[in-house]
């Protein structure tokens, strides 16, 4: 893999090595861009689907069923092979005028003059303090994204019958994660008063033999070191204790848009993401931006497709022939 | 340096009916708070053998896992009280020794805050108690003049107090670095071992504890929340009742760093200080605390409520919080009595001294309280011989706006991405004389998974590094249990 501090310019730099960062990385490649650099934080490439260990994924893409990580070593494979640079553990600390990266590597800090800069991400779930919720703090509360890793990552598991929560599309394959793990969630809960998804989350129960409580949130969780009960209250005004030994918090997905928020970059507070024009251009001309930093949460294949049109104009503007706007 | 024959005292110990003797040493201090380790390291400092005894796997875990992180001044506090004279020698300790620590300070200042003409009528009160307790500097500002300092804060503010000697620091590196030194200087710290019951024999202690027992000529209670249950269970009595208070926090992200360099302090009421709007030193803004009377002494649990309308008054003072996400929430609890002041009650007779009652000011006041027990000690004659060169060991640096591990080459990779904290940090939390003895200990260390995602991309690897050093591992099995 590539030591990014080697360069001190690069044509394109991508920051983060997911599934729109990398199918534009490929595509700059295949347009003709000459230095085209991606750099993630990870000590792998492939982003989230790496821990997402089961399909659907890469349909489209490559024509075939396949699970995360495979699809994230595909889509890995596809970028180095049409000749991308890829660095790793190589964290961007900040986004400066006109491209200026600042990068930090285990051997040693960098700048990066990048004449484009493609921002890709991404989005994290939130977390149990961002949304609030009561009760006291212990281990084994987490989110889908870091049970997934833990699970298919590192073989590990945090607990084993959690509560979860939320009706998502993740929610759902958080409960295919717990059922490979051989963790068994003691309920589900949703606020609202029907699941996000009707499908296939109204069967979960009994595709899963999780029971699904609507209209139903948590007013305590409790514990010592780790969970031991949670109080949830249900639309009637009744309170009901679930003993569970953790509090899986599934979506709400949020971009992870840090680098963005902390920079010169316009921000659209409403949804956390970088403002953009129709191009997927940011405040700065310099700075692009894909993925699902600017939607969360959409499928794998739709933010590749994302990272490819957006390296269309990318490719376009170098080549100067890119309209200059049409926000 | 060491006390040579100190480190060996083990091997030729007596075990008086069948419990064995863990430790033997001049001055026993119970209780891993910032005051137990700042009483411990100044008493090795003047030459004793200390031994600090902590119920709990790590430092830290009571009320001073849970405060504003403030170094105060003592501008506010009672005029001529314990707790104010404790705060200035604190004040005056901590500014003499942060350097050589590795210790950061972030020089905020303060701004007492008024938003109504009730609170602007309490300034002259505040201002003359600021000058009687010797604080010169403090200075009335308009609202151009907070505006010009504080551009962000709301256009409602009327006028302030300004406080410029109020910092903020590290309110978990600070009693670390204390316990360290004490440990380097031939101290001992035990953890898991609750102090259940003790006897005096007119001229030395011999404490029970779950470990096993420790004797000590002189024993400092500095318990905390627990500070009454010890000496009820050792002395059969105490002075005053623990009045557990809890505080709930909220956290706001990095990016709202910017909005505030100072610490709004609200015009504070006879029962609190009142609820504040502080930067911390790792680049977050916070508000809090609450004022919760409880009776459980360990329930720091958050309520949505109260965190929905922390959060709505930090906006109404900070308007532009409202696009900034909320980082972490959090609960404190305080060790308040029956009464206000510091609880400091010396049983000469029994060489017992008991430190209770320590609230908001304790992360400044520990230092002085050491000393002050240093003082009741030797009044009760107890003579120890200073070291005359004890060594110092800098700790970490987690302040955001000071050089942090990752900068420096050779770092492994970093595992937490938001708080920028590496491999080697981590590795190195969990190694050395005090190392972290839970995960709490690990993030107060290192603040791995204290930022934004709270662990959504690094839990994994966190279990993976800190697999088989806790009790109470972030993951409890593989998946083939």
């Amino acid at each position: 893999m590539t030591n990014a501090l080697k360069y001190n310019r690069c044509d394109v730099a991508i920051i983060g090595a997911g599934p729109a960062g990398l199918a534009a990385a490929a595509t700059l490649k295949k347009q003709g861009i000459e230095h085209v650099l991606v750099l993630d934080r990870e000590s792998e490439a492939g982003g989230i689907p790496r821990h997402c260990g089961h399909p659907p994924f890469g349909i489209i893409e490559y024509a075939r069923l396949m699970t995360g990580p495979s699809y994230a070593k595909r889509l890995v494979a596809s970028a180095q092979k049409a000749g991308v640079d890829i660095a790793l553990k190589t964290s961007v600390t900040k986004l400066g005028f006109g491209g200026i990266l600042t990068i930090a590597t285990p051997k040693g800090m960098g700048e990066l003059k990048a004449k484009r800069v493609l921002l890709a991400t991404g989005v994290r779930e939130t977390p149990r303090s961002a949304r609030l919720v009561s009760g006291d703090r212990m281990l084994g509360i987490s989110t889908t994204g870091a049970l997934q890793s833990m699970v298919y990552l590192k073989n590990l598991i945090p607990f084993r019958y959690p509560l979860v929560v939320g009706t998502q599309i993740v929610s759902f394959s958080a409960l295919l994660t717990c059922k490979k793990a051989g963790i068994k969630p003691v309920a589900m809960i949703e606020e609202k008063s029907s699941p996000t998804i009707s499908w296939p989350l109204h069967h979960a129960s009994s595709l899963f033999g999780v029971p699904l409580f609507l209209n139903t949130r948590i007013t305590n969780i409790i514990g010592k070191d780790r969970v031991e009960m949670v109080q949830v209250l249900d639309g009637k005004k009744n309170t009901r204790e679930i003993v569970c030994d953790g509090v899986l918090f599934t979506g709400q997905f949020t971009p992870e848009s840090t680098l963005a928020r902390m920079s010169h970059l316009d921000l659209d507070y409403g949804t956390g993401s970088p403002v953009i024009d129709g191009f997927g251009r940011c405040s700065d001309p310099s700075y692009w931006a894909a993925g699902n930093l600017l939607q969360p949460v959409n499928i794998a294949f739709n933010c590749w497709r994302e990272g490819r049109r957006t390296a269309g104009r990318i490719a376009q503007d170098l080549k100067g022939s890119l309209p200059l706007s049409i926000k | 340096m060491k006390n040579k024959d100190y480190n060996n005292f083990g091997s030729n110990l007596d075990k008086p009916g069948g419990v064995s003797l863990i430790a033997n040493a001049d001055i026993a201090i119970i209780g891993g708070g910032v005051v137990g380790c700042a009483v411990a390291r100044r008493m090795a400092l003047e030459g004793a053998r200390i031994v600090l005894i902590e119920k709990a796997s790590d430092i830290l875990d009571g009320a001073s896992k849970g405060n504003s992180a403030i170094l105060h001044t003592g501008f506010d506090a009672p005029v001529g009280s314990l707790e104010q004279k404790c705060v200035n020698r604190g004040y005056e300790e901590y500014l003499k020794i942060h350097k050589s620590f590795n210790l950061p300070i972030l020089k905020t200042g303060a701004l007492v805050t008024a938003w109504s003409e009730e609170q602007e009528n309490k300034f002259e009160d505040i201002l003359k108690k600021g000058h009687d307790n010797d604080i010169k500097n403090l200075k009335l500002l308009s609202k151009t003049q907070i505006l010009s300092i504080e551009p962000d804060l709301a256009k409602s503010v009327r006028s302030a107090i300004s406080v410029p000697g109020e910092y903020v620091i590290d309110p978990w590196s600070s009693p670390l670095a204390y316990l360290r030194q004490a440990v380097d200087n031939g101290g001992q710290a035990l953890f898991n071992a609750e102090v259940t019951g003790g006897e005096f024999d007119g001229n030395t202690w011999l404490l029970t504890t779950r470990k096993g027992q420790v004797r000590a000529r002189y024993v400092i209670n500095c318990a905390g929340l627990y500070g009454d249950i010890v000496d009820h269970n050792v002395l059969g009595g105490c002075e005053f009742t623990i009045k557990p208070r809890k505080g709930q926090f909220v956290v706001f992200d990095k990016a709202a760093g910017k909005l505030l360099s100072s610490v709004i302090l609200p015009v504070p009421t006879e029962r609190t200080k009142g609820i504040v709007l502080f930067p911390t030193i790792f680049g977050n803004i916070v508000v809090g605390p609450t004022a919760e009377e409880q009776e459980s002494r360990n329930n720091a649990c958050v309520d949505k409520e109260i965190l929905i309308s922390l959060t709505r008054q930090a906006i109404e003072k900070l308007p532009a919080l409202a696009n900034i996400q909320v980082t972490a929430t959090y609960a404190g609890i305080r060790p308040a009595t029956e009464e206000k002041h510091y609880r400091v009650i010396q049983d000469s007779d029994r060489n017992w001294i008991t430190l209770g009652g320590i609230r908001s000011t304790g992360l400044t006041g520990a230092l002085g309280l050491a000393a002050h027990v240093h003082d009741l000690l030797s009044d009760q004659g107890a003579d120890f011989k200073a070291l005359d060169n004890p060594s110092i060991h800098p700790v970490p640096n987690l302040a955001e706006h000071l050089p942090r591990d990752y900068k420096t080459r050779g770092y492994g990779e970093i595992v937490c991405h938001c708080e920028m904290v590496s491999q080697r940090e981590i590795l190195s939390a969990m190694e050395g004389p005090v190392p972290a003895g839970n995960l709490g200990g690990l993030k107060r260390r290192t603040r791995a998974t204290m930022g934004r995602c709270q662990g959504f991309y690094c839990s994994a690897r966190l279990a993976e590094l800190t697999q088989g050093k806790f009790t109470n591992p972030l993951g409890i099995g593989d998946i083939d249990d």
